[in-house]
């Protein structure tokens, strides 16, 4: 039996469930006199069976799928004879694709020793053995569950806070999962950087002023003996940074003023979703319109003046990520900003302040703490933004603070240590890694300390 | 059974009758009392206030004398608050809010349209219902007025200005040591008596009061009464209150609101003790409000 159609049994096993539940509550209920008689609804004893039926098994049908092809392929393994028994790592695995192609059909079995093809064969029969076994366990669990359950419908019989506890539970296991996930890359990406250290000291990565990643690959190579030293990088990504909130904060702070204090309501129904559509943009279309409209158009706008511009300048890629950033300072400012009491600006105007007066003077400064979070979050994105500047920014790590020049930054970097044939266990693609705990590090630092002084800004009008 | 429920029906039949026919109001109604003054601070002239298009004031001809303390009463959605927000144009900051009528202060017209309404909030100031501090130090608050208005030439002036606001508003004890300290620290009642202030430093001629001790304490209420009777020399006051008691005891006269209207105007004794309406005896004997 497939896989898809155990699952399908099972929810049909459910949903009988479900209604055997209710009826049989229904059933107790009836010579006791009526539903309310019984502890719970009749329908919290069709859910208690559904849990009973499907949670035990749906665990175990998980767990099965998850580990059954380590196992087969450790037994198909160890029943090879000694004398073709693989000694190291890569000859395993590539004699273990082996036999799973000679099993799917994929090679002809014709023209491979016969311990191989003894094997796939071996292979095949103990995935069958595991797809039967597997049935006929999941069924078995899920009807006992059924069974179980229904005998558990009894006047008394607590259903209502059992379904309860068991929905609790799933979701703490959803949050469980979300978190643990989060921490696994974490400690992956702490674990590899951890390898990248051994190679390369943490000083002269934190502290060095020269980044080419490019190591030697034969012994004999000359030159390119590798230096990374991550200040050009985290240099070209603050000044990408800076160039797109310079262009973002101003913009988006004004159109959030003119949104939250000025605009008429059917402007503000209509310019709301728009600036929303723009959030929507995918980052890769931006990444485009800076690479082939903006970066040319500066160019030449700097050929004209006589100024030279680089085409994959700063100020392109910073332009383009300060235009995409807008929506998200002006959405998370107007929400600020029409968090401001009323009461306050009435206050202000009650003095003879003028609206320009108030807002500058009474409405800025109330949600000022909570600007500046919004801020601090914008930033850590554009730290962390990556498509754009992939796009538009240069490779070359120029320590530079002209935003005419070309720079490039730690996303970028990542990007092209890790795109192509690589290495896994070289410095270059390590560096990645370090880089990216960096990058994970200071977002993080900036998100609390931006979340915090949002907190400390919601505390001051409840 | 059936002779007492007879006995019963009588008098409540002419109970009801006569309330039909004396709590209601006539379409053209004219206010009663003396609602005209010789010696008027401000005088309004048959106001009406829309909102949208629903309509909040019916009519309303009213005379402010110099330095009284005009108490309005009414049940609550009478009308009370948008009648005085007229008096400094507060309603135009409310979208679909349009009034008719006359309103002048000194014989100048309110709602002329090259009046400035800034120059205006500054001689008409006003005191809400929540005390709504500025998130910012004591100082500040009281300076805030002063310094859109230009008042102050120097630290100097603007220290006196500041003191001075405070000791009128009876608060500068309280707060001579904390001046820098967020005003949004203190107490309900403090914080009231610091709006007061700030309204007070830019010397407004009238003030303007929404319910000023619907949201504090009893004695914190009784120090803003008291204070009210202070200003009353220096000042023209308009409150609005829900409590009859404190109409009584701050107040001159009473102005009675009922659904819009202008239904009673006259000393605050007489109203009390012997109002010239029936609507205006319904709600002080506490029939309905
Ligand atoms: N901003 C507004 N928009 C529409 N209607 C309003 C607004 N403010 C008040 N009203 C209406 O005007 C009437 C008078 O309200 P208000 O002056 O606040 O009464 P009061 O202060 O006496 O309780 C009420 O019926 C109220 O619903
Ligand atoms: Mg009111």
């Amino acid at each position: 039996m497939q896989t898809a159609d155990i699952l399908f049994l099972l929810l049909g096993l459910g949903v009988f469930g479900f209604y055997l539940g209710r009826g049989r509550a229904l059933a107790v209920a009836n010579p006791l006199g009526g539903i309310r008689q019984l502890h719970s609804l009749p329908s919290y004893y069709g859910m208690h069976i559904v849990i009973c039926a499907l949670i035990p098994s749906l665990l175990l049908f998980g767990l099965w799928i998850i580990f059954d092809s380590t196992v087969i392929d450790g037994l198909v393994m160890g029943s090879l004879p000694e004398t073709i028994t693989p000694s190291d790592n890569a000859s395993y695995s590539l004699l273990l694709n082996k036999i799973t192609n000679v099993a799917s059909g994929i090679i002809p079995a014709t023209g491979q020793p016969q311990a191989l093809v003894d094997a796939s064969a071996y292979k095949l029969y103990l995935e069958n053995l595991s797809r039967w076994s597997l049935t006929t366990l999941v069924l078995m669990v899920s009807m006992s569950g059924l069974v179980w359950g229904r005998f558990k419908v009894q006047a008394k019989f607590q259903a209502r806070q059992a379904v309860e506890k068991v929905m609790q539970n799933m979701l703490f296991g959803c949050a469980c999962l979300a978190i643990f996930t989060t921490l696994g890359i974490v400690l992956s990406v702490l674990f590899e950087s951890i390898q990248f250290f051994r190679s390369v000291s943490v000083y002269d990565f934190v502290f060095g002023l020269e980044w080419s990643p490019q190591t030697a690959i034969r012994e004999d190579q000359v030159g390119s003996s590798g230096s990374f030293g991550a200040i050009p990088l985290f240099a070209g990504t603050l000044l990408v940074s800076a160039v797109a909130m310079v262009i973002a904060v101003p913009v988006g702070l004004m159109s959030a003023i003119y949104l939250a204090e000025y605009a008429s309501k059917n402007i503000r129904t209509f310019a709301k979703p728009a600036l929303e559509v723009l959030a929507g943009i995918p980052t890769v279309v931006y990444g485009f319109f800076a690479a082939l409209t903006v970066a040319p158009f500066l160019r030449d706008l700097g050929n004209d003046f006589g100024v030279s511009i680089s085409s994959e300048s700063a100020l392109a890629a910073g332009g383009v990520m300060g235009i995409m950033i807008i929506p998200f300072i002006s959405s998370l400012a107007d929400d600020v900003i029409t968090a401001v009491p009323q009461s306050m600006r009435d206050g202000s105007l009650a003095m003879g302040a003028t609206q320009s007066e108030t807002i500058s003077k009474v409405v800025i400064p109330a949600a000022l703490p909570g600007i500046v979070g919004g801020i601090m979050l914008a930033v850590s994105r554009a730290i962390g933004e990556t498509m754009i500047v992939v796009m538009a920014a240069g490779l070359a790590a120029n320590l530079t603070a002209n935003p005419l020049e070309s720079v490039t930054t730690v996303t970028v970097q990542i990007v092209t240590l890790l795109t192509g044939d690589q290495e896994f266990d070289s410095p270059k693609t390590l560096a990645a890694f370090a880089l990216g705990l960096m990058l994970f590090i200071v977002t993080l630092l900036l998100n609390i300390f931006a979340l915090h002084i949002v907190k400390k800004y919601r505390e001051q009008y409840e | 059974m059936n002779t007492s429920n007879i006995a019963e029906k009588e008098p409540k039949t002419t109970a009801k009758l006569s309330s039909e026919q004396t709590l209601e109001i006539e379409d053209n109604h004219i206010t009663v009392g003396s609602c005209f003054s010789d010696n008027p601070k401000m005088t309004m002239r048959n106001v009406n206030v829309f909102y949208a298009d629903k309509q909040a004031i019916f009519d309303v001809s009213l005379d402010i004398e110099k330095n009284e303390v005009i108490a309005m009463i009414g049940p609550s959605g009478c009308g009370k608050s948008t009648f005085l927000r007229t008096l400094n144009r507060m309603n135009d900051t409310v979208d679909g809010c349009r009034m008719d009528g006359d309103i002048c202060m000194d014989g100048d017209d309110l709602y002329a349209p090259k009046l400035d309404v800034v120059e205006l909030r500054a001689r008409v100031g006003m005191v809400f219902q929540k005390p709504n501090p500025f998130p910012k130090s004591i100082y500040d608050n009281v300076a805030y007025g002063p310094k859109i208005h230009g008042l102050a030439d120097s630290r100097v002036d603007l220290d006196e200005i500041v003191e001075n606001s405070l000791r009128k508003a009876s608060l500068w004890e309280e707060v001579k040591e904390r001046l820098h300290q967020p005003g949004t620290g203190l107490s309900g009642g403090q914080q009231q008596r610091l709006c007061i202030a700030r309204a007070i430093a830019v010397s407004p001629e009238v003030i303007l009061m929404d319910e000023p001790c619907s949201a504090l304490d009893p004695i914190a209420t009784a120090k803003i009464e008291e204070l009210i009777e202070e200003l009353s020399e220096n000042f023209t006051i308009a409150i609005v209150t829900h409590s009859m008691q404190q109409a009584a005891r701050v107040s001159h006269r009473t102005a009675y609101f009922h659904l819009g209207k202008l239904i009673e105007v006259n000393p605050t004794e007489q109203v009390f003790t012997m109002p010239q309406h029936q609507l205006t005896e319904a709600y002080i004997t506490g029939r309905f409000g």
